[in-house]
């Protein structure tokens, strides 16, 4: 077994060299070069340490889309024939699949960019939630298009993440006005279309973001707005909440929070689950997907 | 074959008899019909077509047989030959009477008459396409042609007295009694059949029955009479008794055990379906009974196929019942959390179970029972939570909006799940899954994966099951009030025992392949039919 701060130092190399890299590209880059080192015997082995190397990286972030990515990564490279004799061999096939579901996802990103970008018209008024990378490639991809919008981004406090989106789109020269988070009922006349990012997407079809992406659903779909999702497949997760209450501890909290903190009532959780009566579109590099269609995708991914 | 001129006579009628033989279904007039139209047809356009569709009359999987090729090149010699001779007023009811061709002699042998023939259906059949293609309204053809056209299932047609007739004359093929409807049925559901408990089929049967095997026979009785109640429990002992019919069986001389058994099943299972209409996870059963059977290989010895055929029956047993259970409760463990208040509605084998393994792995957590005349099933299950150990309520589905602010989880069972995601279940369940939608409490469905069926439905009216109507009367304190109920001729009583709830009430289906939402109902049929 590596010891563990080795994993977590390079885990948190990755993310300072490339700011822009999903935490989930960085946790299975880690998980690559973790697999290049093991000294494991058996294959069975090594599933083993892939599997506490991937609890010990949500230790460390505990987002969602870690542990998803985990799971995908290690499904796909086991997701081949290791009936070689040698175990170098078999190390070696699995590090190619690794490297190729890397290449894969590395491009996710811009394979939602260019099935998202169509669907913002010219003088549209977006809204959108916190910040998310997925969703600022959106709007980077439109705006080359030449396309002229503006947006609306809520602060969402706690951590004020929403301030980061918009200088990021200053820089691209697009309108931007931030908004409180208790604004979005009163801002909602105003705009024309909802897209919003999202951690994780459960089997249900529904998402699960920052907190305040639930409100901001349902107030749009009490003003008939449409409610656009941007997500890469590696955020595909094996959940399925049924309300707000059943989505686990170990996701609503930061890290840090669930290792220190006892009693957890006391916190504010740092994400919602937003069911998929609300959303009406989910944009994902393995195609633009109605929300019972992501069950469908699931159980193409995962079984 | 048909040669024109003088021996027309007698070979028209050995044609006749070919066709006959061959099991030809389309009547006299419409083969007329189809050939005055194909010679419009063809008088007006080339019919120099490769008739590359050369499939059977029965829908079969468009594969060309190599025998037709050699016959494909003499269609077309054929067809200009045939075109300007009338076809006669007598008509052969096969084909068109073509001249000779010159390459053709008066004496031909069977297998050239046989490509010939099916020359001929090749060119009946690119003149059809024809007229697909032209405008003029011709007849449609007929439905043997269109593999994709379904018949309706004769249970759900009983207002049409031709279907009727059809369903008599096979039953009394197959030496079983005909069960006559009771009552006045209610308009709306006239076209279902409507039973009467006091009047089982069984009483109709001599004894000893030589057609039915005896256990089928009290299968039948049980079910008539309500003794086995519930989609698991019907399917699994529907499953021991054909256990024991293959255990009495012997083949027959001159006879393959694999297509002997199947056509012994046959009138036993519509016998089965005269006591009580199948259901649909003993469908799916029977289903998989009739492959295992015809798959048997033909080299196995008698004694070895009825015992693997047992294991068979063992196996299915197993799997879809008693270990779907168990992964069932598996997942279902992981919803229900300590301080639920969890409804269930009627008597669902399958919830019972996950409530008693949830308590076992004490999770804290109280029941609430909803029940509803006629059948009061709740009390069934009240029983048997109470016994466990269970805290439980009892209400009627009256009640329902009173108690639901209570509840936090909603548990039902499933009679079948349709392939457009509606849930087929006892009647009431609708009504349940629609008030919890409106409370914005949690909606749960549990189905084993061998319910689903490939049916689509979207209202309760077209497929039901109407249940004896003299439940509905109730004696209190010595007085039936609805007892004369025949005699009021406006007054129909209706005892539906099925509905469907669409899939926007229900929030998540647990099966043994894990929770799946409703809407990913198809895709679960198309898994387990690439498994197969």
């Amino acid at each position: 077994m590596e010891a563990s701060p080795q994993l977590v130092e390079y885990f948190r190399t990755q993310m300072r060299t490339d700011p822009d890299m999903a935490s989930a590209v960085a946790a299975i880059r880690t998980l690559l070069e973790f697999l290049r080192r093991d000294k494991g015997e058996t294959i069975l082995g090594l599933r083993e340490s892939l599997k506490w190397a991937t609890d010990c990286l949500t230790e460390v972030d505990s987002s969602v889309a870690v542990s998803s990515g985990g799971e995908l990564f290690l499904r796909f490279i086991s997701l081949t024939s290791l009936e070689h004799q040698d175990l170098s061999r078999c190390k070696k096939v699995m590090e190619e699949r690794g490297e190729l579901f890397l290449e894969k996802i590395s491009l996710s990103r811009t394979k939602v960019a260019k099935l998202c970008h169509t669907f913002i018209k010219d003088g549209a008024k977006i809204l959108t939630h916190s910040s998310s990378r997925v969703v600022l490639r959106v709007l980077e991809k439109a705006a080359a298009e030449k396309k002229r919008f503006t947006v609306y981004v809520t602060e969402s406090q706690p951590d004020t993440a929403g301030k980061q989106m918009a200088d990021a789109l200053r820089r691209l020269n697009v309108p931007v006005t931030v908004v409180l988070d208790a604004a979005v009922g009163y801002v909602l006349e105003k705009v024309d279309l909802v897209i919003v990012g999202a951690e994780g997407v459960v089997e249900s079809g529904g998402i699960i973001n920052k907190i305040g992406t639930y409100q901001m659903a349902v107030c749009s779909k009490a003003h008939n707005k449409p409610f656009y999702v941007v997500a890469e497949s590696f955020k595909f997760v094996r959940l399925y909440p049924l309300n707000q209450q059943d989505v686990p501890d170990r996701f609503k909290y930061k890290a840090d929070t669930l290792r220190t903190v006892s009693d957890l009532s006391d916190e504010h959780p740092m994400i919602d689950y937003t069911p998929p009566s609300l959303i009406t579109l989910l944009f994902t590099d393995l195609g633009v997907l109605t929300p019972s269609a992501v069950s469908d995708e699931l159980i193409k991914l995962y079984l | 074959m048909a040669d024109c001129g003088a021996a027309d006579g007698p070979v028209k009628k050995d044609d006749i008899v070919r066709a006959k033989n061959e099991g030809k279904e389309l009547t006299k007039e419409e083969k007329q019909r189809l050939r005055k139209e194909k010679k419009h047809q063809k008088k007006q356009k080339d019919e120099k077509r490769p008739s590359e569709r050369a499939k059977e009359k029965k829908p079969v999987a468009p594969s060309q047989p190599v025998a037709t090729q050699p016959p494909t090149q003499k269609a077309p010699t054929v067809l200009p030959a045939s075109a300007p001779i009338p076809v006669p007023a007598s008509g052969a009811p096969s084909h068109s009477s073509p001249a000779p061709s010159p390459a053709d002699k008066p004496a031909k042998s069977r297998a050239e008459q046989k490509a010939e023939r099916r020359a001929r259906q090749d060119a009946d059949r690119a003149s059809k396409q024809q007229s697909c293609f032209s405008s003029s309204k011709t007849k449609a053809p007929p439905s043997e042609l269109n593999p994709v056209v379904k018949r309706l299932p004769e249970h759900v047609q009983v207002d049409d007295p031709a279907v009727v007739k059809r369903l008599a004359k096979k039953l009394e093929r197959q030496q079983i009694p005909l069960r006559s409807d009771y009552g006045y049925k209610v308009s709306l559901f006239s076209h279902l059949h409507q039973y009467s408990r006091k009047a089982p089929l069984t009483q109709q049967l001599s004894i000893p029955s030589t057609v039915i095997h005896p256990s089928i026979v009290r299968l039948g009785l049980q079910y008539s009479q309500g003794i086995v109640v519930g989609s698991n429990a019907r399917s699994v002992a529907l499953l021991h008794a054909f256990k024991q019919v293959i255990r009495d069986y012997t083949t027959p001389p001159n006879e393959e055990l694999a297509r002997d058994l199947v056509n012994k099943l046959k009138p036993y299972i519509s016998f089965l379906n005269q006591c009580r209409p199948l259901s649909a996870s003993m469908g799916n059963a029977i289903k998989y009974i009739k492959k295992e059977i015809s798959n048997i290989p033909s080299q196995f010895k008698e004694e070895e196929a009825k015992t693997k055929l047992q294991k068979c029956i063992d196996c299915y047993i197993n799997e879809n019942v008693v270990l779907a259970a168990k992964a069932i409760s598996k997942y279902a463990i992981k919803k229900i959390s300590d301080g639920d208040v969890i409804l269930v509605y009627g008597c669902s084998s399958l919830v019972n179970h996950i409530l008693c393994e949830a308590y076992d792995k004490s999770r804290k957590f109280r029941v609430i029972v909803v029940d509803s005349r006629p059948r009061l099933e709740g009390r069934e299950a009240l029983r048997r939570l109470v016994q466990r150990g269970i805290s439980c309520t009892y209400v009627l589905i009256s009640a329902l909006s009173y108690i639901l602010p209570e509840v936090s989880k909603v548990f039902l069972g499933a009679h079948a799940l349709l392939a457009n995601g509606y849930v087929m279940s006892r009647v009431g369940t609708s009504q349940i899954a629609l008030v919890a939608r409106t409370f914005n409490v949690p909606v749960l469905v549990c189905c084993e994966t061998y319910k689903f069926c490939e049916r689509v439905q979207t209202d309760s009216f077209v497929s039901n099951e109407l249940d004896d109507p003299d439940d509905l009367m109730v004696t209190r304190k010595g007085k039936t009030q609805l007892e004369n109920w025949h005699d009021v001729s406006s007054l129909g009583l209706l005892n539906l025992v099925y509905d469907v709830t669409p899939p926007d009430f229900v929030d998540l289906v647990i099966t043994d392949l894990g929770m799946i939402p409703c809407t990913s109902v198809p895709v679960v049929l198309r898994v387990k039919n690439l498994e197969q």
